[in-house]
């Protein structure tokens, strides 16, 4: 797959450009969340917490925070207390760079990291009820506040790729993530209305999966609607794709669980 | 659209002339047994079905048939001697047509339900009260159900 | 199996009390295929109950029509101060339960 054009005047322009110095097309004017762009009935079971579906998940996620796993005998409570306080704005800095390994790591990495690594339980894997309980339930702990990743030159090669990646045309349908959710939000694609597609409401429920599900899920959702290659979980290529929509979204209130189609 | 309006017309005359209907071959009636019509006629067992008192309430555009708000509500003073027995949600094309089936009583103290059903594309819903003094009531809502705009292959 | 119920903490004799629960539980239908192409069986909570006090004062018979974590909102009738026990199966037999105390004056 080549680079366009626009890419690599993007991309050179960021080299000579501190990073943050984006152009201001590059973001949603101005930045209106998923939600908005769903139907009322959507939109009623986001903002009900007994009857949003993805509720469900983060009360297993706060069952799980208490529940003692591995060879340590610990809970995520055990070390790290009550979680609407310690957990308390985690979700809004995230993917970060993780110190240990200096890769680019997202929450679910993080609490993947922290079950192998410090409980020696089993790890989780993507898509999995536990998983996806956990991240929900850690996400929601920073519900309302705004999104909030650090784009410094620790994290710039990361940002770049994601940006590329953003706009690179991909698939049988040739088609960029720039097309739908940056050029065309608000229109119609068939009987949807495109959303600028930013990501601060995951993990969401889907109706079309009938499940809650990650940003990553939602990516491979794209991938195979424009007919492109599929990439697994945990790819480098959604991580940086992950930092880049986060660094979009600036600003915007974290809404997990949200609600969509 | 017009052709919408038909089909619940159609659907409409359907349910009113059930008990109409003509006795129909052992054959026959097994591949009937699945059909609304035929659950329909052995839950009321011939009786009539009124249309009224029950209001079905369902969005005119679905955005997913996996889940669709679904909100049946019965004008019923719900007292030790006037109230619903129960209410049945049947969908004229899902592969199995009988949603649900709510059973209620003098200690409901509202005759109304809230649920989220599972809709297999544009149809009819129909929803049957059965009271306390053996009436049958009926309201029906038509749905049209979209698909994804694209293949999720996730 | 996961459930959220909200019922009012109080309510007046002789008042409709609105309870409203969401179970966690995939409602299979047993018209899907997994990735080999098995077809997964047929799994949905068929049968629910809500007892007040010990007397059964709603039920609901379900089937694959009604969409994967089930939600559902009725109506009981303020009575005496008691428990509301939430009673539900589905079809590989597994059960799920929730208690809710109802305080009543009045």
């Amino acid at each position: 797959m080549t680079l366009t054009l626009r890419a690599c005047a993007l991309l050179a322009a960021g080299l000579c450009h501190p990073v943050g110095a984006a152009p201001p097309s590059d973001r949603p004017q101005p930045l209106k969340s998923g939600v908005e762009f769903t139907g009322p009935d959507v939109r009623a079971l986001q903002q009900d917490d007994i009857a949003n579906p993805g509720m469900l998940w983060v009360e297993h996620g706060a069952q799980l925070w208490r529940e003692a796993a591995g060879a340590q005998g610990k809970s995520c409570e055990s070390c790290h207390g009550d979680a609407s306080a310690s957990m308390r704005g985690v979700a809004t800095r995230y993917p970060l760079l993780d110190p240990g390994s200096a890769r680019l790591i997202n929450l679910e990495g993080r609490i993947m990291q922290c079950r192998e690594r410090r409980q020696r339980a089993e790890p989780l894997r993507y898509e999995s009820d536990e998983l996806l309980a956990l991240t929900a339930f850690v996400a929601t702990q920073s519900r309302g506040m705004p999104k909030d990743v650090k784009v410094d030159w620790q994290v710039r090669r990361n940002f770049e790729a994601g940006r590329a990646l953003y706009y690179r045309r991909i698939g049988q349908m040739n088609l960029a993530c720039v097309n739908c959710h940056q050029e065309n939000w608000g229109k119609q694609l068939g009987p949807e209305t495109i959303s600028q597609g930013h990501g601060v409401a995951y993990p969401i429920y889907r109706l079309e999966w009938q499940t809650l599900g990650s940003l990553q899920r939602r990516f491979r959702s794209c991938l195979s609607g424009v007919r492109a290659e599929m990439l697994p979980y945990g790819s480098p290529e959604f991580l940086d794709l992950e930092l880049y929509l986060a660094w979009r979204a600036q600003g915007m209130p974290v809404e997990t669980p949200g609600v969509r189609r | 659209m017009a052709g919408t309006t038909r089909s619940r017309r159609k659907f409409l005359a359907r349910v009113a002339a059930l008990l109409a209907l003509p006795a129909a071959a052992p054959r026959a009636a097994r591949a009937q047994e699945n059909t609304v019509d035929a659950m329909v006629r052995k839950l009321t067992a011939g009786a009539q079905i009124t249309p009224g008192r029950v209001k079905l309430d369902l969005p005119a555009l679905a955005e997913n048939g996996n889940s669709v708000g679904l909100k049946v509500s019965i004008d019923s003073p719900m007292s030790a001697t006037d109230f619903v027995r129960s209410i049945h949600l049947y969908a004229e094309k899902n592969p199995r047509p009988n949603i649900a089936n709510f059973f209620l009583g003098p200690r409901s103290g509202r005759a109304q339900v809230v649920t989220r059903v599972r809709l297999a594309g544009t149809q009819n819903v129909l929803a049957i009260a059965a009271l306390s003094d053996g009436s049958f009531w009926s309201d029906t809502a038509e749905v049209t159900v979209t698909n994804s705009a694209c293949y999720d292959g996730s | 199996m996961t459930a959220r119920v909200q019922v009012p903490r109080a309510a007046r004799r002789g008042q409709p009390v609105e309870i409203r629960i969401a179970i966690q539980h995939p409602m299979e239908t047993g018209f899907r295929r997994d990735d080999a192409g098995r077809e997964i069986p047929k799994n949905v909570i068929n049968r629910f109950v809500c007892r007040y006090d010990g007397v059964e004062v709603f039920r609901a018979e379900m089937g694959s029509g009604v969409a994967a974590n089930p939600y559902l909102d009725f109506y009981t009738l303020a009575d005496v101060s008691g428990e509301l026990v939430f009673d539900w199966v589905d079809d590989e037999g597994k059960t799920g339960s929730e208690r809710v105390p109802l305080v009543v004056s009045g």
